[in-house]
């Protein structure tokens, strides 16, 4: 019994000093210390969440350590009470205590994931950056749809500017995600997923698959860069200047298999090269009366039933 | 409370043999139940292919309904004969069981050929399981369905053997009834497919 | 002759691979070795692999479960060995194809091949006890799914050594499950051992749910059975709800594989979101499956070793019930970023959080059960204390993740992993093995060892800290799940930190063994000669340890939620009925063994597209199934002579222990302030 006791206080010390490594700002917790708007809101949210969910953990980890001690079996003078099987009051603290927070919690849930919906330009009347994402085994592929470059595995964009990201997956399900600036986002192929991110302050950030896809899945990472606007058209220009060219011959030769891949420039994007992806997984083909989905948001609407 | 109490008594009250009985007869419901929910999860998987032709035939260009309606009717009197059959049952009439569960079995394999030349007359025109999601989803559930009515048929077949060999004993009741149980609930999926299936497929 | 299957299916060339071959090749040759020179054949096959007595069957269950759990664990140990090892340039010592092959196999295996059967061992050796039955519902059914779980763990052992298992991932996410992206036998060993183990869990549900429903003693009306025949009743309802589900998403992936259908294939129409949301319309369910009976567990746990009534047994039981109902309408948080609008996905956020509040309502219910007890710590309590203040914790974790935002930063990392591995390992196997430890001496006549049993607790506690407290920070430090390489130097450190934590849990696995080993060398020395080691209080501790193969010669009446403690206090609980009566129990059987040896082959078969040997299991099986239908002969009676020299004997090594008591030496190990009576 005294060693339960002692193994507790262990364990808590152990507790606290992770939560302290955590509360100590090591920076490589980069969940918590995001790059934009995004990403900070949702760091907020997970602390206030947590910070709630402590007021039934805590006692709950108290009583667990001290119900078992006070009332031991060798511990004569405790009250006992062995037929004391139920009170009206603390079953509804009980039953209204967790109520309440989930209340809470449910409150924050339902506005933050309005107001975090990763579909929702950030700002309104801002013209974002456009950039079609595209899984592939095993690596991503950044088309600039606007400035027709495409860009293998590296990501360059403006400090400060929306960005507005259209994701599809050419092979199985990856899962889009730039930890420091927020939200992932799946990418299926046949079908589009939106996201809407900003960076706040320049950076290089790491950005990987977070959805298991097979053999190369480790390596599927790419650099995330937030530069400034100058920088940036800079680095547009260089882009635009690669002898290679996107078209339909050197895109089925992206698409074989490949791991580790090294970053690759495309100048010259067939326009339309996206929804051509798309178009290869559409789930209706060429309808009985000859339509074919025009854009990829009405293969959205109806792959998805939804947005 | 009191009353779960009284029923127990009840059941506790059975011989243990009545009482096998009894829980086969309840279990079997519950196995229906389960069975129902998994005719759900493939009804649910048709409604979301249902559109998905990927530029293959639809359900307009590979039903007939007039056949689909005989399939249902074989199946439906089927389901007459088999009630027929448990009156006959109950009242001890043995050889109008065997002739009534033998009715059933021919009408309920007349469906299931009606059945099976749909789905091979299908697959010559090019429009196999293997086409589009549509197709595969089709093929799936009225394939299940005609699944169940085959293992059906087969346990028919033993049931007149058992019946013959056996006579209408206590344990041999309870089979049939169970057996009737799952005839009728192959009805009612019937309903649903040809509806789902069928009906909206071509309206 | 042998399809698929050649000789090059055996990966010779890989030293891990075939040393874990074998080493389970000698293990079970040593088995047969071991059974011969003890000449005990006929007895395995006349008193176990044919038995229909749910206690039997619940032992062999067990036997599965802690099998697996070794395999599982090594496998976990692979995991966190390399991810310890491989940063950088490191490649570690497990190249792609294996590392995820080595997680896909632990998350199929622990939950479908590890908690599963232990949960239904549990609930074999206890529940027609708890209730005052003689057996379940259906004896040979059971013994049925036992032996299809066994042919599905089976088939995923074999994969071992032939061929490959899935590099998927435990829950199969298409289209990398379809035969464009995984054309190996992998995804179909996997497919079909879990839809045989599905399908034998189905089965096992419907048992006990009509064992619970239809067999209770007199007198124990709905609101009287203890809380663990509840969870079991409830989890029940949740497998026979859910486990289709499973079926079909399985099968139709098959259909995709074998028959080139569209389902769930990037071409041609598929959609694999639907798979993904029928994987987990029974995925989330699922959960609630493994952890509810561990909850019922904890209940009788803290109750007996309390000394006192259970605290707020109502809201114990309605919380259990909002639990089950709620448990179907979550499943979509599994997949928040997929791009659903967020209506629905604060719908789903919300309905997570709400199961939250019954799981925290029983927590405070099994905390206020202790107040005013007098409560005694031996190893049950120490694993149901560890599991209260882990699994609030963990618990917390998950309402975070209920929050949609959060979850879209948190989503597939290592986060997640060290949440589901908090509820799992604390909520489920904690509730297991305290069962186990529990129920031990209900099995076997002889308790285990406290000692060993505390530090296999704190080395298990500890290491579980250790093992996954690093992962929820790595989880915030952006790491992915599913890893077998990475680059970011800043994870390291705490990668081996969990690896230092996976050592100290293999060790209390080790000490577990240890326990049981010392247990039975120095069984003498921890009978239960009374059947009631802890002073029990619910029916199970009225028969004897262990009990005769009716388990009760007199059916109880029960008039109190603790029915057993009830007939002590009234002192009635050890009085000889007037009259003994003839007893019917089933015969044994070797059917059920049989068809699970057959679906073995058949799953083999059509893992290998061996067509003539699939189709003449599968026909064997079906004439097995009417052949034992035109058995009607299926019972045999113990006549009410031989039940009466049964209890005798019962009633003399109680009188003895009785006497014994008085004279000083304390049998009744715990007995606390009631002995006096």
């Amino acid at each position: 019994m005294r060693r339960r006791g002692k193994g507790y206080l262990f364990f808590i010390g152990l507790a606290s000093l992770g939560i302290a490594a955590i509360l100590g700002g090591c920076s490589k917790v980069v969940l918590l210390h995001p790059g934009g708007p995004i990403g900070n809101a949702e760091r907020n949210l997970i602390i206030e969440a947590f910070g709630l969910m402590l007021i039934v953990v805590i006692p709950v980890i108290a009583m667990a350590l001290w119900f078992p001690l006070k009332y031991s079996a060798s511990n004569k003078k405790a009250v006992y009470a062995p037929k004391w099987s139920g009170s009206l009051r603390l079953e509804l603290v009980f039953w209204l205590v967790p109520v309440a927070i989930v209340a809470v919690l449910g409150y924050l849930a339902w506005s933050k994931t309005h107001q975090l919906d990763p579909y929702r330009p950030i700002e309104k009347g801002v013209r974002p950056i456009n950039v079609q994402v595209v899984a592939m085994d095993w690596k991503w592929l950044f088309i600039y749809p606007d400035q027709k470059i495409a860009v293998v595995n590296k990501l360059v964009f403006p400090v400060g500017v929306p960005l507005s990201f259209m994701i599809t997956s050419d092979t199985v399900m990856n899962s889009f995600f730039i930890p420091q600036l927020g939200s992932q986002m799946y990418a299926m192929a046949g079908m589009v997923t939106r996201l809407n991110l900003k960076a706040d302050r320049p950076g290089v950030y790491y950005g990987q698959s977070q959805a298991f896809s097979g053999k190369g899945y480790a390596d599927m990472s790419f650099q995330a860069r937030a530069v400034s606007l100058g920088e940036f058209e800079g680095w547009l220009e260089k882009v635009g200047r690669s002898p290679h060219k996107l078209d339909s011959l050197r895109f089925k030769e992206l698409q074989k298999p490949s791991t580790a891949n090294h970053v690759a420039y495309f100048s010259n994007v067939a326009p339309g090269l996206f929804d051509l992806i798309l178009r290869q997984y559409a789930p209706m083909g060429s309808m009985s009366n000859g339509k074919v989905p025009a854009t990829t948001i009405d293969i959205l609407k109806s792959a998805a039933g939804g947005h | 409370m009191t009353n779960s109490a009284s029923t127990l008594d009840h059941a506790s009250a059975e011989k243990p043999g009545e009482q096998m009985l009894t829980n086969q007869m309840f279990g079997f419901w519950i196995y229906l139940m389960s069975d129902l929910v998994l005719f759900s999860a493939i009804f649910g998987t048709f409604a979301v292919l249902c559109h998905n032709y990927a530029g293959g035939p639809t359900g307009r260009e590979l039903f007939h309904l007039p056949y689909v309606l005989l399939e249902t009717m074989l199946l439906l009197s089927s389901s007459a004969t088999c009630g027929l059959a448990m009156t006959a049952m109950r009242d001890g009439k043995k050889t109008l069981v065997i002739v009534g569960l033998a009715l059933t079995f021919a009408l309920g394999l007349g469906f299931l050929s009606l059945e099976l030349s749909e789905f091979h007359r299908m697959v010559l025109e090019g429009a196999g399981p293997g086409r589009s999601a549509f197709l595969s989803a089709f093929f799936t559930l009225v394939g299940t369905h005609g699944l169940h009515v085959g293992f059906g048929l087969l346990w028919m077949a033993v049931a007149i053997v058992q019946v013959g060999s056996k006579g209408l004993s206590a344990p041999v009741q309870s089979r049939l009834m169970r057996l009737s149980m799952f005839w009728h609930f192959l009805d009612i999926v019937w309903i649903g497919v040809f509806t789902t299936v069928y009906l909206l497929g071509v309206l | 002759m042998f399809g698929n299957l050649t000789l090059s299916a055996i990966p010779c060339d890989d030293p891990i691979i075939m040393g874990a071959v074998a080493g389970s090749i000698l293990l079970a040759l040593a088995i047969v070795a071991l059974i011969t020179w003890l000449g005990k054949w006929s007895y395995l096959w006349n008193e176990w692999l044919t038995s229909l007595d749910h206690k039997r069957i619940g032992v062999m269950y067990l036997i599965l479960a802690l099998v697996m759990l070794l395999r599982g664990l090594s496998d976990a140990v692979m995991m966190r060995a390399q991810q310890a090892l491989a940063v950088g340039s490191s490649q570690g010592f497990l190249p792609p194809w294996h590392f995820d092959q080595v997680f896909s196999a632990h998350g199929t295996i622990m939950i479908v091949f590890m908690a599963m059967p232990f949960i239904a061992g549990l609930m074999n050796i206890v529940i027609p006890q708890q209730i005052g039955a003689r057996d379940v519902a259906f004896p040979f059914l059971n013994s049925l799914s036992l032996w299809l779980t066994v042919a599905g763990a089976l088939l995923v052992m074999v994969s071992l050594g032939i061929g490959e298992f899935s590099q998927a991932g435990w829950s199969g996410y298409s289209p990398l499950t379809e035969k464009l992206y995984s054309p190996g036998t992998g995804v179909d060993y996997w497919a079909w051992a879990f839809q045989i183990a599905g399908i034998a869990s189905l089965l096992s549900a419907i048992n006990f749910f009509v064992t619970i429903l239809r067999m209770r003693a007199p007198g124990m009306n709905l609101m009287r059975m203890p809380l663990f025949t509840w969870a079991v009743l409830f989890t029940t309802v949740l497998m026979i709800c859910s486990f289709p589900v499973l079926t079909v998403a399985l099968a139709l992936l098959s259909l995709d594989r074998y028959l080139g259908m569209h389902f769930f294939s990037n071409t041609a129409g598929g959609n694999m979101m639907a798979y993904v949301n029928l994987f987990w319309m029974w995925g989330h369910p699922e959960v609630y499956i493994v952890v509810l009976p561990s909850f019922g567990i904890f209940s009788e746990v803290v109750a007996t070793f309390s000394g006192k009534r259970l605290f707020g047994y109502k809201s114990l039981v309605y919380a259990t019930g909002a639990i089950t109902i709620l448990s179907f309408g979550v499943w979509l948080h599994h997949f928040f970023t997929m791009g659903a609008s967020p209506d629905v996905n604060a719908f789903f956020g919300l309905t997570t959080m709400v199961i939250a509040v019954p799981t925290g309502v029983k927590i405070f219910n099994w905390l206020f059960t202790m107040y005013r007890g007098r409560v005694r710590l031996t190893v049950p309590m120490y694993w149901t204390l560890g599991f209260i203040s882990s699994f609030t914790a963990g618990g917390a974790a998950g309402v975070l993740m209920g929050e949609p935002p959060a979850d879209y930063v948190i989503h597939n990392s290592l986060f997640l992993v060290a949440h589901f591995h908090t509820m799992l390992i604390t909520g489920t196997l904690f509730g297991l093995i305290a069962g186990y430890s529990y129920w031990f001496p209900k099995m076997t006549g002889f308790r285990l060892n406290e000692l060993w049993g505390k530090r296999a607790f704190f080395f298990w506690l500890i290491g579980f800290y250790l093992a996954f407290g690093p992962l929820y920070l790595l989880g915030l430090m952006g790491m992915p799940r599913r890893m077998w390489h990475y680059s970011n130097p800043a994870w390291h450190p705490w990668l081996l930190v969990a690896a230092g934590g996976t050592a100290l849990i293999v060790i209390g696995t080790f000490l577990l063994l240890v326990q049981l080993f010392v247990s039975i060398r120095e069984r003498e020395t921890a009978l239960d000669p009374t059947g009631d080691p802890y002073d029990g209080r619910t029916l199970e501790w009225a028969t004897s340890s262990p009990p005769p193969i009716y388990n009760f010669a007199e059916i109880p009446v029960v008039s109190d939620i603790d029915a057993f403690m009830d007939l002590k206090e009234k002192g009635v609980a050890y009085s000889r009925p007037a009259q003994y009566h003839d007893i019917e129990i089933p015969k044994n059987s070797g059917a059920g063994f049989l068809i699970g040896v057959l679906t073995f082959l058949l799953g083999f078969a059509l893992i290998w597209y061996i067509w003539w040997l699939a189709a003449s299991s599968a026909l064997a099986i079906l004439l097995l199934v009417i052949g034992r239908s035109f058995n009607d002969d299926i019972h045999r009676i113990i006549t009410a002579p031989e039940v009466e020299r049964i209890e005798n004997e019962r009633f003399e090594k109680l009188e003895a222990a009785r006497c014994g008591r008085l004279a000083g030496t304390n049998l009744s190990f715990g007995l606390g302030e009631r002995s006096k009576t």
